[in-house]
């Protein structure tokens, strides 16, 4: 088997990728723009020995795939932003029974119906915080089809290695735009770690996570929801256990920000320091093609947990520029740690920013002073 | 295996209240997978949110206990993964029907090869006893002070109109009756759901005249009303009284199930 190269839109690639990652079921609920990711795996499972099921709801294909994750499969959903909203009681589930699961967000304009067809990046903070209590995550986000593809490969590794739910959070424009694409013919496939005999089912190893007790495998394990012991029995009146567990499920993700990080970063000595994931790197890119050596660029792959230190690469930085398809919702995290200016540079509807927007954030981060200033294109 | 290793010992004694009819249906669910010589690691318990929905956890085989209203929809996707796995899922009248409606209705639909076990009490007990969708018209609880002036569900027909291929009612009264309705289920390729009428005593008796458990056992004796005779009654135009209840197998067929593994 050779590497194969092909013509796709970034939705149809994810499911490719999800596939050449093992993924084995799909549980989903149709909703545009991320329906192709759910019709690619409809039409692709059945051919590997997997299976698809369109479920009833968002609710449900959470619950769905967190069932078969249980069972031993690699499993995957799909949705924009009113499913993620209906995800998030189950998201929170997964959190807290660390269940890995891999749920992609092709983004569309919110708040509620919102924009069905047009691209945003307005559920980025909903994906770290959006269920109740304290948790972490891990989210990757696309700037290209081929992204789209690598990415969702990486997204099941992270899940199965941290035995967390991974998010990719990607937009209406990567998952429908058509890009030139490499197919590997081989994947790093890095598998959940099994429970071993006489180990607790909740009881964390040396990177504070436990073996996975696969269901069917004669564990005898016991999965609530509830505040467990290392037993996974409820244990919902001690303090003790209760934040000695939410303490360690953070940190088995937080203290490993640097080894999740996956940034590029593109001319560490300039004065003036974009930061961009997802689409508006694109234009980020074309910016620095049309002005070489002029401007820095942090471009992240990775933007749950946020790669902090990658900021430190920037030592003559004099302004971050931040352009979001939101109102500043990355510029915010930015803004937690480091006293740099940042330049804001939001928009909204669903076009892409263009070069001459930049340059005009450019304009106003020569001169800035204050924390934090918002461009109004 | 005997009967008192489907228990997980360690985790026991249960949290029910005493003389809640929970432990007894848990009891009639382990006898029934332990006269069909189920082996544990095949054997998957799943449950929602609830007292009903705890019992999973006191099963010593593998047991998911989800979030309130969708231990179906994550029982579905374990089903799918691992068809040979026996799952059978523990619910409750709000949790089944209230908040977990959909997913009830749809996995009746679907046919999936699990066997829903509904301890069906009329009251959201965990919470404190308010009125379910399944609390009796006029009947108190803490949210219905006046009586409750809707209708109840009847499971029953909610799930043999939306396609489950097994599909019977009894009681906490009628242990044999349900281990054995239990067994039929189990052994029902498809969708089983089994209601069981459940006493509890703190919430809903002591509000609605049975203070004593006594007096609810007697009441599911005295009002349950074998299928046969209300089929029979029904024929010669006979109207069932209002406090009354059919109890039995109301319907067993062979509609092709979902998340059974093909024959090789």
């Amino acid at each position: 088997m050779t590497d194969k190269t092909d013509f796709l839109n970034g939705n149809v690639a994810c499911a490719e990728g999800a596939l050449a990652a093992g993924c084995r079921f799909f549980a989903g609920y149709p909703i545009t723009p991320s329906t192709e990711v759910a019709e690619r795996m409809a039409l692709r499972l059945p051919k590997v020995g997997g299976v698809f099921i369109q479920m009833e709801d968002e609710l449900a294909s959470a619950a769905a795939i967190i069932g078969g994750s249980w069972a031993g499969a690699r499993t995957m959903t799909a949705t924009s932003g009113p499913g993620f909203s209906l995800m998030m009681e189950n998201i929170g589930y997964a959190t807290f029974t660390e269940t890995p699961i891999v749920i992609v967000n092709v983004q569309r304009g919110g708040p509620s119906t919102g924009q069905p067809t047009m691209a945003a990046q307005g559920d980025m903070l909903q994906c770290r915080y959006g269920s109740h209590g304290d948790y972490s995550v891990i989210a990757l986000s696309p700037s290209s089809v081929q992204e789209m593809y690598d990415l969702t490969v990486k997204a099941f590794n992270l899940a199965d290695r941290f035995r967390t739910p991974v998010f990719l959070m990607t937009d209406e424009t990567i998952g429908h735009m058509r890009e030139k694409i490499t197919l590997h013919s081989n994947v790093e496939i890095i598998p959940r770690r099994e429970l071993k005999e006489g180990e607790l089912p909740c009881a964390p190893d040396e990177n504070g996570v436990p073996g996975f007790g696969t269901f069917g495998m004669g564990h005898n394990v016991h999965i609530t929801g509830l505040t467990h012991n290392e037993k996974g029995y409820p244990a919902t009146d001690s303090a003790e256990i209760h934040e000695k567990l939410v303490r360690r499920q953070v940190r088995k993700i937080e203290d490993f920000r640097n080894e999740i990080a996956d940034v590029d970063i593109v001319n560490p000595d300039a004065e003036l320091v974009f930061i961009s994931y997802g689409a508006p790197t694109r234009t980020v890119r074309q910016l620095l093609n049309d002005n070489p050596d002029t401007y820095g660029h942090l471009n992240l792959r990775i933007v749950w947990p946020f790669p902090d230190e990658s900021l430190l690469a920037f030592k003559n930085a004099k302004a971050f520029i931040i352009p979001e398809m939101n109102l500043g919702q990355i510029a915010k995290e930015v803004r937690q740690h480091t006293n740099i200016p940042i330049v804001v540079v939001p928009k909204l509807g669903g076009a892409l920013h263009t070069p001459a927007e930049l340059l005009k954030a450019v304009e106003v981060a020569k001169t800035v002073k204050k924390p934090v200033t918002e461009v109004r294109l | 295996m005997n009967l008192e290793d489907w228990y997980r010992q360690d985790r026991l004694p249960h949290i029910y209240c005493a003389g809640c009819g929970n432990g007894t249906i848990l009891n009639c669910t382990l006898r029934a997978v332990e006269e069909l010589d189920y082996k544990k690691e095949e054997t998957t318990f799943i449950s929602g949110i609830g007292c009903s929905s705890r019992a999973a956890g006191y099963t010593s085989s593998d047991s998911l206990h989800t979030t309130h209203g969708r231990a179906l929809a994550f029982a579905t996707g374990l089903k799918l993964v691992k068809p040979r796995q026996h799952v059978i899922v523990f619910t409750g009248d709000g949790d089944c029907s209230a908040i977990g409606g959909n997913h009830f209705i749809h996995a009746c639909r679907r046919n999936i090869d699990i066997t829903v076990i509904c301890m069906n009490n009329n009251i959201y007990g965990m919470t404190g006893g308010q009125g379910s969708p399944c609390t009796p018209y006029g009947a108190i609880s803490t949210t219905t002070p006046y009586g409750m002036q809707e209708q109840p569900f009847d499971l029953c027909k909610v799930a043999e109109a939306a396609g489950a291929n097994y599909v019977a009612r009894w009681t906490s009264f009628h242990v044999k009756e349900l281990t054995e309705a239990i067994r039929v289920g189990l052994e029902t390729p498809g969708l089983s759901f089994i209601e069981v009428m459940t006493q509890c005593p703190t919430s809903f008796g002591s509000k609605n005249k049975m203070r004593q458990v006594t007096q609810m056992l007697d009441m599911f004796r005295d009002n349950a009303v074998l299928k046969a005779k209300a089929d029979r009654d029904a024929a010669k135009g006979i109207l069932p009284s209002p406090e009354k209840f059919v109890v039995g197998q109301f319907v067993r067929r062979n509609n092709p199930p979902l998340g059974v593994e093909a024959a090789k």
